[in-house]
């Protein structure tokens, strides 16, 4: 058994089969891309992991516990991570606000000591804040704490999603498309951030990705996905050689 | 325009973030308290009811401004701390206690109707809130040994330090004392992680449930709270009106609770105090406004309801921020004069949402 385990996952909406038995196991410290055409039941296989969509059969083990007996909200308890597709940020609170909601799991109190801000309470905040800037500097938002989320360009919004989706400390992290709607420059960036995660602050990276030429820099494994099916996974030259994953991009 | 150089975390998290604040606050703090010095009996009266008003809001504002939750039923827990404050003081119970017993009776009734009526969202929970509204109107007619049903319901004068009540100063600087509090216990809970994870499910349920927040249990609590808050005002209601009907607290007291944030400025607890002073002066406004009208519109009965209505309409249509978003927008023409653009408020769509996650 490795780090974290995907087993026999099928996932059926009416007949369909967005998902049929896809089973692919992660080691710790690795950056694990999931490529795939449109449909193919890449963002379906992360909701499953992050429990909004139940399963029909399978199993998912992360670091020895079973992460289908948790509800959505237990996850980032384990230390599992996620971004999303289409942003899901907090538009109406600023960055800082955002970051320290991924703190929210660490907080030490209940609403009645929020209510009176006993001293614990601020002495938790105090913490919690010097956590978030680190994950500020590590990410280059200092210009940005105070600004409403609705002000930012879209590339910055992807990087506080990122950055919230660090601040809850864990030890495994999803992305979802995290170079979609980049400039080239941001790309790169967001590559080299990408291998600091994992080799700085040792986190396991499973993510969703397009664009080949920047999963191929990035990805230590691929597995690629069509039609709910597993098509092939392995290494990136075996991936980009593999003659099932060009019929499936390409057509015959 | 003022520049804040920040050199330490507490300046975040402080209330008062710079000495301008403290004096302006102060200044009308202390404005407040000299006030029944200055002004006669009528006119205290009113200003202890904005102030009722303002703490009902706050109550509504942390559930529909800050939670993202519509309410069209809070009359009620207007009503529940009405009568359990009143039924209590009738029972001998002192004033303090029972004031307290009375926030944590709408506390406890807003979280039991707070768990299941929170599985629904949108036009849902604004029906099912209706309905709980109506439901709970009739079981203050209904339940006489509590409320005295459709007979009413005198509420007692308690004394304190010898001062009664009827002492409309007294009542004034209760109202006063009741509203700071509520007004620090809400910036307090708003502040905290408490009140992040409200704004978190407002905006995004699925983001919000993903850092871990139960969305479940903070609704409910959202709501319960939100009763609380709602209960305190019932409470201080009670005194204000003096004898209690079930009809008061009608769909008609729940719509102008509502007028009350969305006119002062949804999302903000500034909001609450503007709403307060405009819904509170409204009738009187209306009151006015009738003698300089053709009596054949002066005379009609609806004109009131009308009124309200139209108001909230045209706020939401042109200034969805309220009263304090007007506020904001004045204050930054002034201070970038004269490069104040409009755009500073439009928030900019970047990409349109789908429903996939």
């Amino acid at each position: 058994m490795s780090y974290f385990d995907v087993n026999n996952i099928t996932v059926a909406f009416g007949g369909v089969k967005a998902l049929n038995d896809v089973s692919f196991s992660v080691d710790q410290n690795e950056i694990f891309t999931i490529i795939g055409p449109n449909g193919a039941g890449k963002s379906t296989l992360f909701n499953v992991i992050s429990r909004i969509y139940q399963p029909n059969n399978g199993n998912v083990v992360f670091d020895g516990k079973d992460v289908l007996n948790l509800k959505a909200h237990q996850i980032s308890q384990i230390g599992i991570a996620r971004t999303f597709q289409n942003l899901e940020l907090f538009e109406n609170a600023t960055v800082l606000q955002n970051l320290l909601l991924g703190r929210h799991i660490y907080k030490k109190s209940n609403f009645l000591s929020d209510m009176f801000f006993l001293n614990h309470v601020k002495k938790s905040e105090r913490e919690q804040r010097l956590k978030v800037e680190e994950i500020i500097d590590f990410l280059d938002l200092q210009h940005y704490r105070d600004t409403p989320i609705h002000g930012l360009p879209y590339g910055v919004r992807k990087n506080v999603e990122l950055a919230r989706a660090l601040s809850t400390d864990p030890k495994l992290l999803l992305l979802d498309e995290p170079s979609s709607g980049l400039t080239n420059e941001e790309t790169i960036d967001l590559g080299f951030w990408i291998k600091d995660i994992k080799n700085l602050l040792n986190i396991t990276v499973v993510m969703i990705e397009h664009d080949m030429s920047f999963v191929n820099k990035v990805s230590d494994r691929i597995l690629a996905l069509n039609y709910g099916q597993v098509l092939a996974e392995g290494l990136p030259e075996e991936i980009q050689s593999n003659s099932e994953v060009k019929k499936a991009y390409m057509g015959e | 325009m003022r520049f804040i150089f920040k050199t330490n975390y507490d300046q975040d998290i402080n209330i008062v973030r710079h000495n301008g604040d403290r004096i302006s606050y102060g200044l009308l703090v202390a404005a407040m308290i000299i006030m029944p010095f200055f002004i006669d009996d009528f006119y205290l009266g009113e200003l202890s009811y904005v102030f009722i008003l303002a703490i009902a809001g706050i109550g509504l504002m942390i559930l529909s401004g800050y939670t993202g939750l519509a309410s069209l039923g809070h009359a009620a827990f207007l009503g529940v701390g009405a009568y359990t404050h009143a039924f209590l003081l009738t029972n001998g119970i002192p004033f303090y206690y029972s004031i307290i017993i009375a926030v944590a009776v709408s506390f406890f009734v807003g979280a039991a109707i707070g768990f299941p009526i929170l599985r629904l969202t949108g036009m849902y929970l604004a029906i099912a809130t209706l309905a709980f509204g109506f439901i709970a109107e009739h079981v203050f007619i209904r339940w006489e040994h509590f409320t005295g049903g459709n007979r009413g319901m005198v509420v007692p004068t308690p004394e304190f330090a010898g001062i009664s009540f009827y002492d409309s100063a007294t009542f004034y600087y209760v109202c006063l004392i009741a509203l700071i509090l509520s007004m620090f216990a809400a910036i307090n809970i708003l502040r905290s992680p408490t009140g992040r994870a409200f704004v978190a499910i407002r905006d995004s349920e699925i983001a919000a449930q993903s850092l871990g927040v139960n969305i479940g249990r903070y609704k409910a609590l959202s709501f319960a709270i939100s009763a609380g808050f709602t209960g305190l005002a019932g409470a201080l209601l009670a005194h204000y009106i003096g004898y209690l009907a079930p009809d008061i607290f009608n769909i008609f007291l729940s719509l102008t609770l509502l007028l009350l944030i969305v006119v002062g400025g949804m999302g903000s607890l500034h909001g609450t105090i503007y709403g307060a002073i405009f819904v509170g002066s409204l009738p009187q406004m209306i009151a006015i406004g009738r003698d300089y009208l053709p009596s054949s519109i002066a005379s009609q009965p609806g004109l009131e309801p009308l009124l309200f209505g139209l108001i909230l309409v045209l706020f939401i249509l042109y200034e969805p921020l309220g009263i304090y978003g007007r506020w904001l927008k004045i204050k930054l023409f002034f201070e970038m004069f004269p490069t104040y653009k409009k755009q500073t408020f439009k928030k900019q769509k970047t990409f349109t949402k789908s429903d996939r996650v």
